[in-house]
């Protein structure tokens, strides 16, 4: 079962500690400035949302790169950065319309989510399940399932 | 690793930013934050200093656990010379901000001299500097914020500030960081705001390192775990915030209401924090938008709020639509139970007003509430107050008075003194409901009578979080005491005391400890820091930061006479609810807590105390 990063926005407290595993896991700090998600706070209207990449089948910044240096973790469907290809020329960052991969000026090359192998530290350090890493295919249950339970067959039939 | 190491000395006076390393040998001793940022003012600035002069000092000083993967390690603290109280101060915040600092390689910020003209310090990761702030001075909090994101193209950005308040030395004014979290109380920003220091606008990349952290990415995840499975950090506190105990406090007597003059309100349970989840009648939409984290928080008790469009504060003003810092239990007790109100709406305004002007609701709450009692009294009259009747239950003279604090107009120029000034100016101490001149906050010590030690002998001037035993005494954390008994309340109060002394020094929030005890911070600060850390060293440390403070206020020149209670609470004794007829019984604590402390009668640390503290 391949599985993906799913994020619902309205549990979000703004609390970073995604960042920080996804820093931690990748920069061995506690470092949100070299984050792989990012969270937006929208100050007026009380939300925050947690944005990463979410991994495009038909990737652009794949495409996009001249070196190839951006290939598919078939195990994860992760689209992963070979640090020793990239040589943070950018325009991965141009063409994916999401803005999900970022240069790194420490290192000279550009870094995105990659899944963590299959295992993702910000959904795992998450406190409210805004961050989860479930069924590719069944992203959209969960929000079934809330339509589903306010369908009230009876009052329909006697209707 | 976890602390930075490195400190940044400002001297406003010459302009110039220097840095310097920290002193490993007392980051050993004080931990960091609350306590390290005071061995610092202690040993560079004089007890008998006019807090307001150029040779106060204010630090901004992060702890080691500030900036890490603990939870709620958001916290930071501004220490210096309290202008509101002559004491020192320390007044923690959360937010992004600190966390942020650390993140550029900073532990602490020490600020020393006046700048001769006003400037903000502009932090990116190692530059620092000092600008003119000619487009900011004059602006509110909000203001300031938008104007020096915009300027430095930097959304990240994470601004701290003083407000209007600030400026115009309102004598309680807080410092705000992240347009609505502050370092709130003893008037920290009016310090701020006499060094002609406007903001510091901060940017950090380089991040946080600890000492073992495997190790430490397992005891954080253990940690975090208890704090969601506990009943106040993993359901109270995010659904309600602390205004979980609106109701609570009311039914059990101990809400001070108009100027404590009584403790229970009848409109408590309309500005409580179910309130705040209930639709309006007005426009069917609740005042709660949402709960929101500071930092690393995993318990996220903080409100945001939106007051109805109708409602007269803020209908044609458009400006104070959107959502923003709503009410905490402190700021709704202050502005709401304490004047009489009951307009959840009205409170959320003034509330709003607080953050954007920065200054400290709790002691411009109870200061209108002394001026309404004096108003009533008949002793100011409308002469005084333009006009604005002040009487008790008026949400309008709540908000007009909220707004001329603000902008230091009118008769908020009187209330801008604190409740202190404000009460001898009109030949009426007694009516100020302060210790050391800081008002005490949303519990009674008639009917919690800890709280009444508490207030008595804080460091800081009246202060619920130098030792919360309304945890122990309301809530039964870590265990049940009768709130209306003094006995074994000395042994409490010096217990908390000194825990909460350690756990602010850590850099983390003292909301955690309605889950976590010592047990569980040693092990995180001893997996993030150099040296080895047990429950021992950890509250010893806690100890011996209490009584550094306290020497530095008896050179400051407080004596044992300071360590008591409003006479209100001694004499009138509460007229309804479990303590009816009951006044605080400090006198049968205070000796047996100086005992405990090992002062001296006059409540002077003995040379044996300080020598097995590491303090003479």
């Amino acid at each position: 079962m391949q599985r993906s990063l799913y994020i619902s926005p309205d549990k979000c407290t703004g609390c970073l500690q995604c960042e920080m595993a996804c820093s931690f896991e990748h920069e061995g700090n506690f470092n949100p400035a070299k984050s792989r998600i990012k969270v937006f706070t929208f100050h007026t209207e009380g939300r925050f949302v947690p944005y990463t990449c979410t991994q495009c089948d038909e990737a652009w910044c794949k495409s996009a790169c001249p070196t190839e240096a951006i290939t598919l973790d078939a195990a994860t469907g992760a689209k992963m950065v070979n640090d020793g290809l990239c040589v943070g020329c950018k325009v991965c960052t141009i063409a994916c319309p999401f803005g999900t991969i970022n240069y790194n000026t420490t290192t000279g090359k550009v870094m995105k989510c990659d899944l963590c192998g299959g295992d993702p530290a910000c959904a795992k350090a998450c406190p409210t399940q805004a961050i989860t890493y479930i069924d590719a295919e069944g992203t959209g249950y969960d929000k079934m399932r809330t339509w589903a339970s306010r369908t009230d067959t009876q009052t329909a039939a006697q209707a | 690793m976890s602390w930075q190491k490195k400190i940044l000395r400002v001297n406003l006076t010459e302009g110039s930013c220097t840095a310097e390393p920290l002193n490993m040998q007392w980051a050993a001793d004080y931990l960091g934050q609350r306590g390290l940022g005071s061995k610092y003012l202690v040993e560079e600035v004089d007890p008998k200093v006019d807090p307001l002069s150029p040779d106060n000092k204010l630090i901004f000083a992060t702890g080691p656990l500030t900036g890490t993967a603990s939870s709620t390690s958001a916290r930071y603290s501004v220490i210096t010379k309290g202008a509101l109280t002559g004491a020192i101060a320390c007044s923690n915040s959360g937010g992004y901000f600190g966390a942020e600092l650390k993140f550029a390689g900073w532990d602490m910020i020490i600020f020393e001299g006046k700048a001769p003209k006003p400037v903000y310090l502009y932090i990116n990761d190692d530059h620092a500097e000092l600008i003119p702030a000619d487009e900011i001075w004059g602006k509110s909090v909000w203001d300031t914020d938008k104007i020096l994101h915009a300027k430095h193209q930097d959304p990240q950005l994470k601004i701290s500030a003083i407000g209007k308040a600030g400026e115009e030395g309102v004598m309680y004014a807080c410092i705000v960081n992240d347009l609505h979290r502050a370092a709130g109380r003893s008037g920290v920003g009016t310090v701020m705001g006499s060094k002609n220091l406007k903001a510091v606008a901060v940017r950090g990349t380089k991040g946080v390192s600890v000492k073992d952290p495997m190790r430490f990415m397992q005891t954080v995840m253990e940690k975090k775990k208890i704090l969601a499975e506990n009943p106040v950090t993993g359901q109270g506190l995010p659904t309600y915030g602390t205004q979980v105990l609106m109701n609570v406090i009311n039914e059990v007597g101990a809400l001070p209401t108009k100027n404590a003059s009584v403790v229970q309100f009848d409109g408590a349970s309309k500005i409580s924090g179910e309130a705040m989840h209930e639709p309006r009648a007005s426009d069917g939409k609740a005042n709660l938008v949402t709960n929101q984290a500071c930092f690393g928080c995993t318990i996220a008790c903080g409100r945001v709020a939106r007051i109805d469009k109708e409602h007269y504060t803020v209908k044609n003003r458009p400006e104070y639509w959107g959502a923003s810092g709503g009410l905490e239990y402190e700021n709704a007790w202050s502005l709401g139970a304490d004047c009489g109100v009951d307009d959840l709406e009205a409170l959320t305004f003034a509330n709003f007003i607080c953050n954007e002007q920065g200054y400290d609701p709790i002691t411009f709450g109870a200061t209108l509430a002394a001026a309404m009692e004096l108003y009533e009294m008949g002793v100011i009259t409308d002469e005084d107050t333009g006009g604005v009747k002040l009487n008790f239950g008026s949400a309008e003279a709540l908000t007009t008075m909220a707004e001329q604090v603000g902008k230091g107009e009118g008769f908020g120029m009187i209330l801008g003194l604190g409740s202190k000034r404000l009460c001898e100016k009109y030949g009426h101490p007694e009516l100020s409901m302060s210790v050391k001149g800081q008002e005490f906050p949303a519990y009674d010590p008639r009917g919690i009578q800890g709280m009444g030690l508490t207030y008595a002998t804080s460091n800081r001037g009246a202060c619920h979080l130098r030792s919360y035993t309304v945890a122990s005494e309301i809530l039964g954390i870590p265990e049940k005491t009768d709130p209306l008994v003094t006995e074994g309340k000395a042994g409490l109060v010096k217990a908390f005391q000194d825990a909460t002394a350690a756990v602010d020094s850590s850099g983390l929030c003292v909301f955690t400890t309605f889950a976590w005890t010592l047990e569980d911070f040693y092990p995180q600060i001893d997996a993030a820091c150099e040296g080895e850390w047990t429950l021992e060293r950890l509250a010893q440390t806690g100890e011996r930061i209490w009584n550094m403070e306290r020497q530095f206020n008896m050179a400051a020149g407080f004596t044992a006479k300071d360590d008591t209670l409003p006479k209100r609470l001694l004499t009138e004794p509460a007229s309804s609810g479990p303590a009816a007829g009951k006044v605080n019984g400090l006198d049968k604590m205070l000796p047996e807590y100086y005992e405990l402390r090992g002062w001296s009668k006059e409540g002077v640390p003995t040379p044996d105390t300080l020598r097995s503290l590491g303090l003479s």
